[in-house]
C-alpha cells in the first residue's frame, strides 16, 4: 500500500509542475504588463519599459522560452519572482496564502461531513419529510450559481442585522481594521467575519455531498450484508452505522477530489465578494492588472491543493477500503 | 405467581424436548401495493410447530413465499409490510416485539443463514472480526481477545483451513462456499435454538453444496438447534430433513414426515413438482412430467384453489372455496386439496394423475454415431487469458489455462452434455466455438469447415448453421422489441423473402408451444419459461443444424424446467438437431445428453456415453461430483454417503502439476507412495475405460457405481 501512495504522490509533483508551467505559458502569452505602462504620464520612454520590464522577466521582446528557464529555475529554489509592482511575489503569497486555506479547509470540512451525514439519514428516511426536505434544499443550492447564493447570502444578512438592528452578520473583509480588543476579542471578530463566506462554499459542497451520500447509501441499504448484520443481533442503527455507512462512504472518499476542484473556483468569487484578500481574489485582480508572476502562482497554489486533495482522498480510500490495502 | 408456574413448567417441557421451539401459526403477510397497485399477499396463513433437534424442509418454486415467512420469524421485513399471526420462540410472542428486544433475539436464540454468500458478508471487515462481532453484540462483557478467540475456533469448526491466519482475511478472499461457512459460523456463533437456512446452497456447486451440508449437519450436532432447511431442490431436502412443508402461492399445501410427502403424496401440486424433476438414478429415458401454466400472481389471486388452473384434477368444487390443509393418512400429514379423499383412496401417484406426454422416439432408429456425420468436431483447443495487473498500465503477471486441450465430436443428431464446476472452462470453451476465429491452438471444426479458415461469406453461412441460447431468457432478449420482431431478426439478417416472414414466425411459435396471437406482446410480458421459449425459438430460425445451449434451464423453476427439457427433446427429434448442452445440474444432463463430458481446470477429465459414464463413473472427479447430487427419493438418500471433495477449485491461473485433479482427489490418498508418483509426475491423458468409447483422464481409474 505504501509503494502505491508514493507512486501516487510522485504522480501529483508531475502533475502539479505541468499544471503551473502550462499556467505560466498561457498568463505570459496573453497578458501584457507592458501596457500597464502606456497610460502612466509622464509616458516613460519605451527604453525605460524595457529597462524595468527587464527586471522583472516580463519584457515580452525576450523570447518566451527564456524568460520561462528564469521564471523556472526561480521557483525551483522557491522564488516566484516579482509582482508587476515590483515586489515579491512570494510575500504577497505569505500574506494571502492562510486566509484562503482558513476558508477551504474549514468550507470543506464542514460541508462533506454535514453532507454526507444529511445524506445518510435522508436515504434512511427515505421519502420520508426529512428526505424530502433535504433533497428540495440540495437541488436548490445545486440550480442556483455559487455567486448568487454568495451574493443572497450577503442580501439575507443585510436584512437580518437591520431587522434585529445589530451587526450580528459581518460580511466585508476578514477582520475589523485596526481593532484592539486583545487576543479572544480578535478571534471572535474573526470567526464573525468567517460565517458567511465560509456557509457559501460550505453549502455547494454540502449539496453534492448531501445528493451523493445518499445515492451511495441507498444502493447499500438494502444489501444481504446489512441484512446478515441485523440477523446477527446489530440493532438498525448500529447495523446502518457500522455496516451500511462505513461500505458506503468509500465511492464518496473519491467523489470528494472531485468537488473539491469545483469548490476551488468557487473561492475565487466568494472572496472577490467577501472582500477577503485571499489568493482566490489575488488572481482576479492580478489578471487584470497584467501580473504573470501572480496568475502562475495562484494556478500553482491551486494545483497543490487539488492535488493534496486527492491525495488525501487516496489515503482515505485506502484505509476505508482493504480490497486496495491487501491487493 | 401464575405466571411464574407457567413458565416453569414450559421450561421442564423444553428441557423434556417436547415443547415446540418456533410455532408459527396463521402467519400472513401483505405488501402494500404501490401507488394504486394491488396488495402483494405473500404468505397466506403458514404454520408450523417446530421441536428441539428437528430439521423442517420448507419447499415450492420462488414466489411461493418461502423466504418472506422466514424473514417474519426474524422480524427482518421491511416496515411496509402487514403481518398477523402469530409466532412464538420458546412460548414468547414474537410479532409485535421491537427493534432493540427482536435485537436481542436475533442471533441468540434464532439465527439465519441466507442463499447468496457472496454478498452477505460486508466487505471492508476481516471475516474473523465479523463472527466476534456476532459473538460480542450479545455478550459485551466477553473481550476483544476472548471474541476472536472464538471465532478461530467457530472457524475451525466450519472446516475453514489455518483459521488463525485467515481470521484476518477480507471476504472478497474467500470463496462462495467459504464464505457460506463463515455465514455458518456467524449463525452458530451463540448457539442459536432455531437456525432458518434459505437456500443456503443454491448459489453453490454441487461439491461445494455436499461440503456445506456437511457443515451444517455439524453445526446442529455441536448446537442441538431446530433448523428450517428452505429449498427448492427437492433432492436436498430428501436426505436432510424429518418433515416437511410445501408451499404454493403463499399457502402450505401439504406438510408431513418426509417419507409420506414422498411415498404418500395427497396433494396434485407436490406431486407435480416431484414428477418434473429429472432424476440422476433414472435410467431410462422418460419424459419429464411438467405442470402445464405458471404460478398464479400474488396480487390477483384466483378464489377457490390457487392451483386449479393447472391441476389436472381440477373439479367444480375446487373453485368455491380455498381448501384448508385437512389432515390426511398417518399422523401429522396434512393436504389442502378437496379431492385428498380420492387421492388417498385409489393410491394415485403422479403418473395417474398428470397426462404423460409421449415419448418423443428420438435416438431410435438412428444409425450408429460413427456412420452419422460429425456436426462438431473439436481437436485440443485452447484458450489462455493473460492475467493482468495494474490499474494504468497492466502487465502480464500469469496466464488463466481456461481451456487447455481439449477434444471432442458432435455427430449429427446427438447431445453432448458440457459439465463441471462453475470456473472449470465450459463458457470459455463455448464462446471459442461459437466465435469461429482460429484457436490460439488446436482445430475447430463445424459442418467441415475450419474456423478461421473461412472467409467472410463462408463464416455468415457457418452462423446460420450454429445458434445459441443462453441462461438468463431475460437478458438475452430485448425488451423494446415486440416477439415478432425477436424472432424474426435473424431471418432478416439473413435475407429471408419478405413475404413468407410471418408465417414462418408463427410456425417457429407454435413449433416452440406460444401461442403466435401473442406475437405482438413484449417479453417482460411473458414467465420465464416463456422467455426461453422465444429464445429458442429465435435460435430455430435459421433451421441451424447445431445448437450451443448454455445453462438454459438453470434459471427456471422445477414444474417450468421440465416443459422445456421435453421441448428440447421434441425438437432434437424433430428436427434432427444437435445439441451442445453446457449444465451445471447433472441430473437434467443425465436426461438430456446422449454423451456426457467431463470438465475439470480447463481439461477433459472423463467423455463418453451417457448411460455408460452416469452408472458407472471411472474417473475419482466424476464419481465425486455425482455421489455428491441428493436424489429426491429419501429411503436412497439416507442410505448414500456423498463422496465429499475438500477445497475449492484450485485457481486456473496455476494448474497443479501432474494430475490437476490431486490436492482434491479421495482416491490418490488411498494409494501407495509408489503408485502416487504417477500422479505427481504426470498428466494422466484420455484413455478408453470400456470397449465404448468411454474415457477417462486417469491413471488408476476404475468403473464404481455411486448413484
Ligand atoms: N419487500 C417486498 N415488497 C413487495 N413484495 C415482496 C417483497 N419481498 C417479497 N415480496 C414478494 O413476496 C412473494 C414471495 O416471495 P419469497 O418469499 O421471496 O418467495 P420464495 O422465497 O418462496 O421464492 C413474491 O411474490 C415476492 O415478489
Ligand atoms: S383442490 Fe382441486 S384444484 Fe386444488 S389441488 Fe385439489 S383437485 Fe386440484
Ligand atoms: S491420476 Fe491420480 S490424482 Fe489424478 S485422478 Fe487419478 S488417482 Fe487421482
Ligand atoms: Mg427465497
Amino acid at each position: 500500500m505504501g509503494k502505491f501512495l508514493v507512486r501516487r504522490l510522485v504522480n501529483y509533483v508531475v502533475l502539479i509542475m505541468l499544471a503551473t508551467t502550462f499556467a505560466y505559458l498561457l498568463a505570459a502569452t496573453t497578458l501584457s504588463p507592458r501596457v500597464n505602462y502606456e497610460e502612466r504620464s509622464p509616458r516613460p520612454t519605451e527604453e525605460q519599459v524595457d529597462q524595468r520590464l527587464d527586471e522583472l522577466n516580463l519584457n515580452d521582446k525576450t523570447p518566451l522560452a527564456e524568460r520561462w528557464v528564469v521564471w523556472a529555475s526561480g521557483v525551483a529554489k522557491g522564488d516566484f519572482g516579482k509582482t508587476v509592482t515590483g515586489t515579491p511575489v512570494n510575500d504577497e503569497i505569505e500574506r494571502r496564502v492562510w486566509v484562503s486555506l482558513r476558508l477551504i479547509i474549514v468550507g470543506t470540512v464542514l460541508g462533506s461531513v454535514i453532507g454526507v451525514a444529511v445524506g445518510a439519514y435522508a436515504a434512511v428516511k427515505q421519502y420520508r419529510l426529512f428526505d424530502k426536505a433535504s433533497t428540495a434544499g440540495a437541488f436548490f443550492v445545486l440550480a442556483v450559481p455559487a455567486v448568487v447564493i454568495a451574493l443572497s447570502l450577503q442580501v439575507f444578512a443585510t436584512m437580518f442585522n437591520q431587522a434585529v438592528g445589530a451587526q450580528v452578520f459581518v460580511y466585508n473583509g476578514e477582520g475589523t481594521l485596526g481593532l484592539e480588543a486583545g487576543f479572544w476579542g480578535t478571534l471572535w471578530d474573526r470567526l464573525k467575519h468567517m460565517i458567511l463566506p465560509t456557509l457559501a462554499l460550505a453549502l455547494a459542497q454540502f449539496a453534492a455531498f448531501s445528493r451523493y451520500q445518499r445515492n451511495m447509501m441507498l444502493d447499500v441499504l438494502g444489501s444481504d450484508f446489512v441484512r446478515t448484520a441485523r440477523a446477527k443481533g446489530l440493532n438498525r442503527r448500529d447495523a446502518l452505522l457500522k455496516h451500511a455507512l462505513r461500505t458506503a462512504l468509500i465511492p464518496t472518499v473519491t467523489y470528494f477530489t472531485f468537488t473539491f476542484g469545483v469548490m476551488m473556483a468557487g473561492t475565487t468569487f466568494t472572496e472577490k465578494i467577501y472582500n477577503w484578500n485571499g489568493m482566490g481574489s489575488w488572481v482576479v485582480d492580478s489578471i487584470v492588472t497584467n501580473d504573470v508572476h501572480a496568475v502562475a502562482a495562484v494556478s500553482c497554489f491551486m494545483a497543490v491543493c487539488i492535488m493534496a486533495a486527492s491525495f488525501l482522498s487516496d489515503i482515505l480510500y485506502a484505509w476505508l477500503d482493504p480490497r486496495v490495502r491487501v491487493s | 405467581m401464575t405466571g411464574t408456574e407457567i413458565q416453569t413448567s414450559a421450561a421442564v417441557e423444553q428441557r423434556n424436548g417436547s415443547a415446540p421451539v418456533l410455532e408459527v401459526s396463521d402467519l400472513h403477510v401483505t405488501f402494500p401495493g404501490e401507488g394504486k397497485g394491488p396488495d402483494i399477499r405473500a404468505v397466506r396463513g403458514v404454520g408450523y410447530s417446530l421441536r428441539r433437534g428437528e430439521i423442517l424442509g420448507i419447499v415450492g418454486e420462488s414466489g411461493s413465499g418461502k423466504s418472506v415467512s422466514s424473514l417474519a420469524a426474524m422480524g427482518l421485513l421491511p416496515d411496509h409490510a402487514r403481518v398477523t399471526g402469530s409466532i412464538r420462540l420458546h412460548g414468547e410472542e414474537l410479532l409485535g416485539l421491537d427493534d432493540r428486544r427482536m435485537s436481542a433475539k436475533r442471533g441468540e436464540t434464532i439465527s439465519m443463514i441466507f442463499q447468496d454468500p457472496l454478498s452477505g458478508l460486508t466487505p471492508v471487515y476481516a471475516v474473523g472480526d465479523q463472527i466476534a462481532e456476532a459473538v460480542r453484540v450479545h455478550n459485551p462483557a466477553v473481550s476483544k481477545a476472548e471474541a476472536a478467540d472464538r471465532a478461530v475456533e467457530l472457524l475451525e469448526l466450519v472446516g475453514i483451513p489455518n483459521p488463525a491466519q485467515r481470521y484476518r482475511a477480507f471476504p472478497h478472499e474467500f470463496s462462495g462456499g467459504m464464505r457460506q461457512r463463515v455465514m455458518i459460523a456467524i449463525a452458530i456463533a451463540n448457539g442459536p435454538d432455531v437456525i432458518i437456512c434459505d437456500e443456503p446452497t443454491t448459489a453453490l456447486d454441487v461439491t461445494i453444496q455436499a461440503q456445506i451440508l456437511e457443515v451444517l449437519k455439524t453445526a446442529q450436532r455441536e448446537t442441538g438447534a431446530a433448523i428450517v432447511m428452505i429449498t427448492h431442490d427437492l433432492g436436498v431436502v430428501a436426505g436432510l430433513v424429518d418433515r416437511m412443508l410445501v408451499m404454493y402461492a403463499g399457502r402450505p399445501v401439504e406438510i408431513g414426515a418426509v417419507d409420506d410427502v414422498y411415498y404418500r403424496t395427497r396433494m396434485p401440486y407436490t406431486m407435480g413438482l416431484l414428477g418434473s424433476v429429472p432424476r440422476l438414478d433414472d435410467e431410462e429415458k422418460a419424459p419429464l412430467i411438467p405442470i402445464r401454466g405458471n404460478p398464479p400472481s400474488l396480487s390477483a389471486l384466483p378464489s377457490g384453489c390457487p392451483f386449479a388452473p393447472r391441476c389436472p384434477l381440477a373439479i367444480d368444487a375446487c373453485s368455491e372455496a380455498e381448501p384448508e390443509l385437512q389432515p390426511v393418512g398417518a399422523e401429522g400429514h396434512a393436504a389442502a386439496c378437496v379431492r385428498t379423499g380420492e387421492i388417498e383412496e385409489h393410491g394415485w401417484s403422479a403418473a395417474d394423475v398428470y397426462p404423460l406426454p409421449e415419448a418423443s422416439g428420438a435416438g431410435s432408429g438412428q444409425p450408429p454415431r460413427e456412420y452419422r456425420e460429425t456436426v462438431l468436431d473439436v481437436d485440443g483447443l485452447v484458450k489462455h487469458h493473460p492475467l493482468m495487473k495494474g490499474a494504468v498500465f497492466k502487465r502480464r503477471v500469469g496466464t488463466v489455462y481456461a481451456v487447455d486441450g481439449i477434444s471432442f465430436e458432435i455427430a449429427e443428431g446427438e447431445t453432448l452434455g458440457l459439465v463441471g464446476e462453475s470456473g472449470c472452462g465450459k463458457s470459455s470453451t463455448l464462446m471459442e466455438i461459437l466465435s469461429l476465429r482460429t484457436p490460439q491452438s488446436g482445430k475447430v471444426t463445424v459442418l467441415g469447415r475450419e474456423s478461421g479458415r473461412a472467409g467472410h461469406r463462408e463464416r455468415f453461412e457457418i452462423r446460420r448453421d450454429v445458434q445459441v441460447v443462453f441462461q438468463d431468457p431475460m437478458s438475452s432478449l430485448d425488451p423494446r422489441m415486440q416477439v415478432f420482431d425477436v424472432v424474426a431478426e435473424p431471418l432478416r439478417t439473413h435475407r429471408h423473402p419478405r413475404a413468407g416472414l410471418r408465417a414462418r414466425v408463427n410456425e417457429l411459435l407454435t413449433l416452440v408451444g406460444l401461442d403466435p396471437a401473442h406475437a405482438a406482446r413484449y417479453p417482460q410480458e411473458f414467465s420465464g419459461g416463456q422467455r426461453q421459449r422465444i429464445g429458442i425459438a429465435r435460435a430455430l430460425a435459421l433451421k441451424p443444424k447445431l445448437l450451443v445451449l448454455d445453462e438454459p434451464v438453470s434459471a427456471l423453476d422445477v414444474s417450468i424446467q421440465a416443459g422445456v427439457i421435453n421441448l428440447l427433446d421434441d425438437l432434437k427429434a424433430e428436427l434432427g438437431l444437435s445439441y451442445l448442452f453446457v449444465a451445471h445440474d447433472l441430473s437434467v444432463v443425465r436426461h438430456i445428453a446422449d454423451r456426457v463430458a467431463v470438465m475439470y481446470l480447463g481439461r477433459i477429465v472423463e467423455i463418453g456415453a451417457a448411460d455408460s459414464l452416469f452408472s458407472a463413473p471411472a474417473h475419482p472427479y466424476t464419481q465425486a461430483l455425482l455421489s455428491a447430487i441428493p436424489v429426491p427419493d429419501p429411503e436412497k438418500e439416507r442410505t448414500r454417503s456423498p463422496i465429499v471433495l475438500e477445497g475449492d477449485l484450485p485457481s486456473p491461473a496455476s494448474p497443479p502439476s501432474g494430475c490437476r485433479f490431486r490436492p482434491r482427489c479421495p482416491k490418490f490418498r488411498t494409494l501407495s507412495t509408489a503408485e502416487q508418483q504417477a500422479c505427481v509426475d504426470t498428466e494422466p491423458g484420455l484413455n478408453a475405460v470400456s470397449q465404448d468409447d468411454h474415457g477417462a483422464a486417469c491413471h488408476y481409474a476404475e468403473k464404481r457405481t455411486v448413484v
